[in-house]
């Protein structure tokens, strides 16, 4: 499973990085930084998704592609 | 043709019901917006103080939807921005950050976020607590009756949004005098307006020696005049305009919320008592909180586009309003929505608005509503009301923030 975030988007709310310590961070700016680009445990999954629905800026994704798979597979 | 703009989802020719309504309870949504929500669905037409016809949102998921969308324009500038309230109508003339839309409202928005970040607000953390814990043993110095308004929640949104903006300590008293005095409710119109008009000026001079200072320090008005300011991309105006709409924005806000918290946990003893017994669920409770109580009520947006939300055939030009209480009730997004329990752990409330326009001060503003329920209900064990709980006034709908006027307690 991979994230994508977005930081063009990113309005700087941090409610990624209070869902997930270990998946978000802010950089200088206080704009969203990923720590990983991939989650491998399914509570870090969830952890993502969560952040992902509450993100105010619709900033973050989360897909179902596997560890270095461009995003999502097929068409 | 008589009143083209009046169809929507009501039947027939019955007169639109009015928006916003008064809370008849200070911590559950006006009643008639529950009715409203049950009879005609999530987003219903109403009509605002001026007689101007509106949408109302009332459910949690549409809500979702329209404040991320861009045709939903938030640009107080526009001449016919719609207002829920003549007090509001005024306030909504200084309208810098608030009432703008990307990508004016983003790069506005940019330049004071890093001082909102999760890890400022646990810098800042340290001192909030500290600040709470001097208020609480000053309560307990005076002795009851004590009042939790001013005694408090004011004083310490005062000291947090004084520790943001850069305010030096010695002009601390003067500052939290003057922004006590902007935003509570019972000082006349004109107070209100006199103690804005000493606050420019304070910050207009605050600006001037900052210029002068060879080392920047750490507040945010510091990064404004040695970066934006002294680059010139932004005008001085600007400098004092985002400090006047971050003051204003945080401090009623926060004040309210601490007060009315402890209002209802003191009406919920067996909540109280889950929240004493647990020293991590200060965070959870919070969260809760935000969500029952909901105090910033009203969203206020206008269609820049024809647009259709669910049987909702919103127009251009249309007055679009959100009642985040009624909202943060929908049975569909929390189960027993009416039912206050500081366990729940939803986050996903609307408290805090929600899209490009979310609260920037909101970390700030759970770090202060921790402490200070914290070290209020630890070191006062007894607190209780020192009046009837009748007798606590609710402040009117019209002045934006929900909330009561004052909080007496004894213990
Ligand atoms: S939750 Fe969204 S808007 Fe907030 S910091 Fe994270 S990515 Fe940015």
């Amino acid at each position: 499973m991979r994230i994508v975030a977005d930081s063009g988007r990113c309005i700087g709310a941090g409610q990624c990085v209070l869902t997930a310590p270990d998946l978000f961070d802010q950089d200088e700016d206080g704009l969203v930084v990923l720590l990983t680009g991939s989650v491998a445990t399914e509570a870090d999954a969830e952890l993502a998704r969560s952040a992902e629905h509450l993100c105010p800026a619709a900033a973050l994704r989360v897909t179902s592609g596997t560890d270095d798979a461009e995003g999502q597979p097929g068409a | 043709m008589s009143r083209p703009s009046a169809v929507g989802l009501t039947t027939g020719n019955a007169p639109l019901p009015d928006f916003p309504q008064l809370r008849t309870c200070p911590y559950q949504p006006p009643p008639g917006y529950r009715d409203l929500r049950l009879t005609e669905g999530p987003v219903v037409r109403a009509r605002l103080y001026d007689g101007r016809p509106t949408w109302v949102v009332l459910g949690h998921a549409v809500a979702r939807e329209l404040l991320i969308d861009p045709r939903l324009s938030s640009d107080w500038g526009r001449p016919d921005f719609p207002s829920p309230s003549p007090r509001r109508k005024a306030i909504q003339k200084s309208t810098m950050l608030i009432g703008m839309d990307p990508p004016e409202h983003s790069a506005y928005r940019r330049r004071v976020i890093p001082s909102f970040s999760v890890r400022r607000t646990r810098e800042l953390g340290e001192s909030i607590h500290r600040r709470a814990g001097e208020l609480v043993d000053a309560l307990l110095e005076q002795g009851p009756p004590a009042e939790i308004l001013r005694g408090l929640a004011l004083p310490l949104s005062s000291h947090t949004i004084c520790a943001i903006l850069g305010v030096p300590y010695e002009d601390h008293a003067y500052f939290e005098e003057q922004s006590a005095m902007l935003v509570s409710s019972q000082v006349s119109e004109e107070d209100a307006t006199g103690a804005l008009m000493n606050l420019r000026d304070y910050l207009t001079s605050l600006v001037d020696r900052k210029e002068k200072e060879s080392e920047p320090g750490e507040g945010l008005l510091d990064t404004l005049v040695h970066k934006d300011l002294a680059d010139g991309s932004l005008s001085r105006d600007e400098v004092i305009g985002l400090g006047i709409i971050l003051l204003m924005a945080g401090h009623e806000t926060t004040a309210s919320m601490i007060t009315l918290s402890t209002f209802t946990l003191l009406q919920n003893p067996s909540q109280l008592e889950a929240f004493r017994n647990d020293p991590d669920g200060a965070g959870p409770a919070v969260e809760e909180l935000l969500r029952y109580l909901s105090i910033g009520d009203v969203a206020m947006r206008i269609a820049a586009e024809d647009m259709t939300i669910g049987d909702a055939h919103i127009k251009a030009g249309d007055s679009v309003m959100l009642s985040a209480a009624e909202i943060n009730r929908d049975p569909e997004a929390f189960e027993d929505p009416d039912v206050l329990d500081l366990g729940r752990g939803a986050r996903h409330h609307l408290a805090f608005g929600y899209g490009v326009h979310q609260c920037v001060g909101q970390n700030l503003a759970r770090a202060q509503m921790q402490s200070a329920l914290t070290l209020l209900f630890s070191r006062i064990p007894g607190l209780r009301l020192a009046v009837p709980a009748e007798e606590v006034e609710i402040k009117p709908a019209q002045s934006g923030v929900q909330g009561i006027y004052e909080l007496p307690v004894a213990w």
